[in-house]
C-alpha cells in the first residue's frame, strides 16, 4: 500500500493521525511544487513514517488575504480550517510552505487551532538527527556550490535559519552565503500577497534582483524552502537565461535524491 | 549682584521646564489618541528586551564603527548630565563647583573624565557630519529626506558640537582663572583635556577671561535647556523613547499579524457556527487615521530617529518602489504633530490615508519584516501599513483587481488560484499512478 490516506480514510480505520501533512495550495495546484510535495511523500514513506494529508478537505489558510488586509476572508478561512482539523484531533502538523506554516502556528491559536506546527526543512533535519533518515555518502551534491534563499517567513518570521541550511551541509555540498542572508535575507517579492498581483512601478522586479545576487555566488543550485519563492527565482533565472546552468530546488528534492533506499 | 544671577538662573530654569512640561503633556496626548491594547506586557521579557536593545543597543552594532560612534555620544550624553547636575546646584545656590571641596582629589579626575567623553562626543560628531554631508550615505538621502529632516540632523549634531565644546573651553576659562587665583574659582587641580586649550587665554585679563567664563557657563546651560526642548519637536526624541518603544515592542513572532477579535464572532456567526453576536462589532476597520492605530504603532513614530536602516533593507524601496517604511512613521509623525498644532485632537478633514500615505505605497509591502528586524529601537512600521490596507479593503472594497480575484478564488474555490477544489488531490494520484 503506497497510497497517500487522507485524514478521513485514517479516521475510517479507527487510526490517530500522528502527523498531518499540510500541503499548501501551491503544493496542490503548482505544477513545480506538486513535485516537492511528492518529494516529501516519498521521503516519509521510504522511512516508514505515518502521516495524514487532508486531500480536498484542505482549504486556504488565508495568509494571501490576511495580508491584503482582508480580515473576514482570513477570519472564515481560518475558523473552518480549524474546525477540520480540531475535528480529526490533529495534533501535529507538517508543511512545506512558510506561509502557511506561519499562519496555523502563529495565528490559529487565538482562534482556537492549537497544533505543534513543522516546517519540513526542521522535521527533515530531525529525522537525519534521529538516524530515521539516512543520506548516502558522496552523492550528486557532493563538493556542489549551493546556495540557500531564506524565506522571509521562515527566518526573520520564524527564526529557522540553520534548519534548512543544515541539510544542505549533510549532502556535503559547498553552502555558499548570498552577500545578504539569513535575518538580512532578501525578499524574493511574493509575500504579503504580492504573489497574486504585479507589482508597483518602481526600477526593476525584487525577484530579479535577488536572483542576480544568488547568481553572483556562482552557484549550481539555488535551494528554497518556499513555494512563493520557488516560483519568483526561477522566473528569475529564466529572465537571466540562466537555467541551463543555474537550478532551483526546494531542500525536500534535494534530501530525496540522496536518500538510502532501504 | 549673585542674588540677581540665582533668581536669573531660577527664572531660565522654570521657563524651559514649563515650555518641556508642555511638550512632554502633548506628546503623551497624541500618543493617547490611538487605540489601547488587551494584551499584558511580559515584564521580565520586556526588561531584558530593554536592557539589550535600547541600553545596549544590540542592533547599532551590527554596524561597528557607527555602533562605538553612537556609544560614545550615547554614554556622553548619559555621563555628561553628572556635570550638569553640579552646574544647576550652583545656578540655584550660587555656588561655584560645588561639589569639588566634597570631592577632593576625586573632582579633577571626574572632570577630566567627563572632557574625555565630551572629546568622544565632539569627534563622533564631526563623523556624522561628514557622513551625512560629504559622504552624503545612501540611507540619509531618500526622497523622505526633504530640507527639514536633514536640518533636523545636521542641528542636532551641531548642537551638541557646541555644547561639548563649551564644556572644554569652559574648563580652561576655570583653570586659567585658578591660576590667576581669581576669587570664587575654588583651585580643583587641573583637568586633563581641557587644560591643552588654557594657551587660549594666556596673556588675557581676568577681567575678559571671567567675561568669556560666565558666558560660556550660561550659554551652555541654556543651550542644555533650549535643547532639551528642542529635542521635543525633533527625530532626536528617541533618546527617550527608544525605553518605553522598546519594552511595549511585543515579543510575538514578527510574522504574526496583530488579530482583530473584535469581528471573530460576526464571522462565527456568517459561518453558522453560532447563533449570537457577542459584544457590538467595531465601527470601522483598520486604520483611516492615527487614531485608529494602536498607541504601540503611534508611541514608534514619536521613537523614530529617521535613520533609514528599514528603508536601506525594504526589498520595494531598494527596487525603486515608493514604499518607504521610514517615511511611514514620519508621515505618521507628522499626522500627529498637526493634529497637536490643530488643538482639537478628532478627526478633521484629513486622514493618514491619502493626504500623508499613498495606496500606491502600502500595497508595494511584501511583508518580509526586514523593517521590523532593521529598527534598531523595535519600531514596527509593518503594524501600520497593515492596519491600512485593511482600511482600504474592508472599508472602501479598495484593491487592486488581481487582489480582488485572489480573494475571489479563494472565497469559491478555496485556494488563491483559479482551480476547482475538486483538483485539490490530484497530485497523489499522479503520485500514486508513479508508484504502481
Amino acid at each position: 500500500m503506497n497510497n497517500v490516506k487522507t485524514a478521513a480514510e485514517l479516521k475510517a480505520e479507527g487510526k490517530e493521525i500522528e502527523v498531518l501533512f499540510w500541503v499548501g495550495c501551491a503544493g496542490s495546484f503548482d505544477d513545480r511544487y506538486k513535485r516537492v510535495t511528492q518529494s516529501i511523500v516519498r521521503i516519509l514513506k521510504g522511512i516508514g513514517t505515518e502521516f495524514a494529508v487532508l486531500g480536498e478537505e484542505e482549504t486556504c489558510t488565508g495568509d494571501p488575504a490576511r495580508r491584503a488586509g482582508n480580515e473576514f476572508l482570513f477570519q472564515m478561512q481560518a475558523l473552518s480550517n480549524i474546525q477540520v482539523l480540531n475535528g480529526y484531533g490533529v495534533k501535529k502538523i507538517l508543511t512545506a510552505c512558510p506561509h502557511c506554516f506561519n499562519t496555523i502556528k502563529n495565528e490559529y491559536p487565538e482562534l482556537g487551532g492549537a497544533y505543534e506546527v513543522f516546517h519540513h526543512s526542521e522535521f527533515l533535519q530531525d529525522l537525519i538527527e534521529k538516524g530515521k533518515l539516512k543520506l548516502e555518502n558522496g552523492g550528486e551534491f557532493k563538493g556542489k556550490k549551493i546556495t540557500y534563499h531564506d524565506s522571509c517567513y521562515l527566518g526573520r518570521a520564524n527564526d529557522i535559519y540553520e534548519a534548512p541550511r543544515d541539510l544542505l551541509r549533510s549532502l556535503d555540498a559547498d553552502l555558499v552565503e548570498m552577500e545578504r542572508s539569513r535575518q538580512k535575507g532578501f525578499c524574493c517579492g511574493a509575500g504579503g500577497a504580492q504573489m497574486f498581483k504585479d507589482a508597483e512601478p518602481g526600477d526593476r522586479e525584487v525577484n530579479i534582483e535577488r536572483t542576480d545576487e544568488a547568481l553572483r555566488t556562482n552557484s549550481e543550485v539555488i535551494a528554497s524552502a518556499c513555494p512563493f519563492c520557488m516560483t519568483m527565482l526561477s522566473d528569475g533565472v529564466k529572465n537571466r537565461e540562466q537555467e541551463d546552468r543555474v537550478k532551483v530546488f526546494d531542500i525536500a528534492e534535494l534530501i530525496e535524491k540522496q536518500q538510502k533506499k532501504e | 549682584m549673585s542674588i540677581i544671577q540665582q533668581g536669573l538662573f531660577v527664572l531660565v530654569l522654570a521657563g524651559f521646564g514649563w515650555l518641556l512640561f508642555k511638550r512632554v503633556k502633548l506628546i503623551s496626548k497624541l500618543i493617547s489618541l490611538g487605540k489601547t491594547s488587551s494584551k499584558e506586557v511580559n515584564k521580565s521579557e520586556a526588561l531584558s528586551r530593554t536592557l539589550l536593545f535600547a541600553f545596549g543597543q544590540k542592533r547599532m552594532f551590527e554596524k561597528p564603527l557607527v555602533g562605538i560612534l553612537h556609544f560614545f555620544i550615547y554614554a556622553g550624553f548619559l555621563l555628561i548630565n553628572l556635570e550638569v547636575l553640579e552646574i544647576v546646584l550652583d545656578g540655584v545656590l550660587g555656588t561655584h563647583r560645588v561639589l569639588a571641596p566634597f570631592l577632593g582629589g576625586l573632582y579633577p579626575v571626574l572632570i577630566g573624565f567627563f572632557e574625555f567623553m565630551a572629546v568622544a562626543v565632539l569627534i563622533s560628531c564631526l563623523v556624522f557630519l561628514v557622513r551625512r554631508n560629504i559622504l552624503k550615505l545612501d540611507r540619509f538621502q531618500s526622497t523622505e529626506m526633504t530640507s527639514w529632516p536633514k536640518l533636523d540632523a545636521n542641528l542636532i549634531l551641531i548642537i551638541e558640537i557646541v555644547l561639548v565644546s563649551a564644556i572644554l573651553f569652559l574648563g580652561a576659562a576655570d583653570q586659567s582663572l585658578q591660576v590667576l587665583g581669581s576669587t570664587g574659582y575654588t583651585s580643583t587641580g587641573p583637568f586633563y583635556f581641557s587644560s591643552f586649550l588654557m594657551p587660549v587665554f594666556s596673556g588675557a585679563e581676568e577681567a575678559s577671561i571671567i567675561i568669556v567664563e560666565r558666558g560660556l557657563w550660561w550659554g551652555h546651560i541654556i543651550g542644555i535647556l533650549f535643547f532639551a526642548v528642542y529635542v521635543t519637536y525633533s527625530k532626536h526624541l528617541h533618546i527617550f523613547l527608544a525605553f518605553p518603544n522598546t519594552y511595549y515592542s511585543g515579543s510575538e513572532p514578527s510574522g504574526k499579524i496583530q488579530n482583530m477579535p473584535e469581528i471573530t464572532s460576526e464571522v462565527q456567526l456568517m459561518m453558522g457556527l453560532s447563533s449570537e453576536q457577542q459584544g457590538n462589532p467595531p465601527e470601522s476597520f483598520g486604520a483611516k487615521d492615527v487614531f485608529d492605530l494602536s498607541r504601540k504603532s503611534l508611541m514608534g513614530a514619536f521613537s523614530c530617529t529617521e535613520c533609514g536602516r528599514c528603508t536601506e533593507e525594504c526589498p520595494a524601496n531598494q527596487t525603486g518602489k515608493k514604499l518607504s517604511p521610514r517615511k511611514i512613521m514620519m508621515d505618521t509623525r507628522d499626522r500627529l504633530e498637526e493634529i497637536g498644532r490643530n488643538g482639537k485632537f478628532e478627526r478633521d478633514e484629513k486622514t493618514l490615508i491619502r493626504d500623508y500615505i499613498s495606496e500606491e505605497e502600502i500595497l508595494a509591502c511584501t511583508s518580509c519584516q526586514a523593517c521590523v528586524q532593521a529598527c534598531p529601537v523595535q519600531i514596527n512600521p509593518l503594524e501600520i501599513i497593515l492596519e491600512l490596507r485593511r482600511y482600504l479593503v474592508m472599508e472602501e472594497s479598495k484593491t487592486p483587481q488581481e487582489w480582488t480575484a485572489m480573494m475571489t478564488n479563494i472565497e469559491n474555490n478555496f485556494a488563491p488560484w483559479a482551480f476547482p477544489s475538486a483538483d485539490r488531490f490530484k497530485w497523489a494520484n499522479e503520485f500514486n499512478k508513479e508508484q504502481e
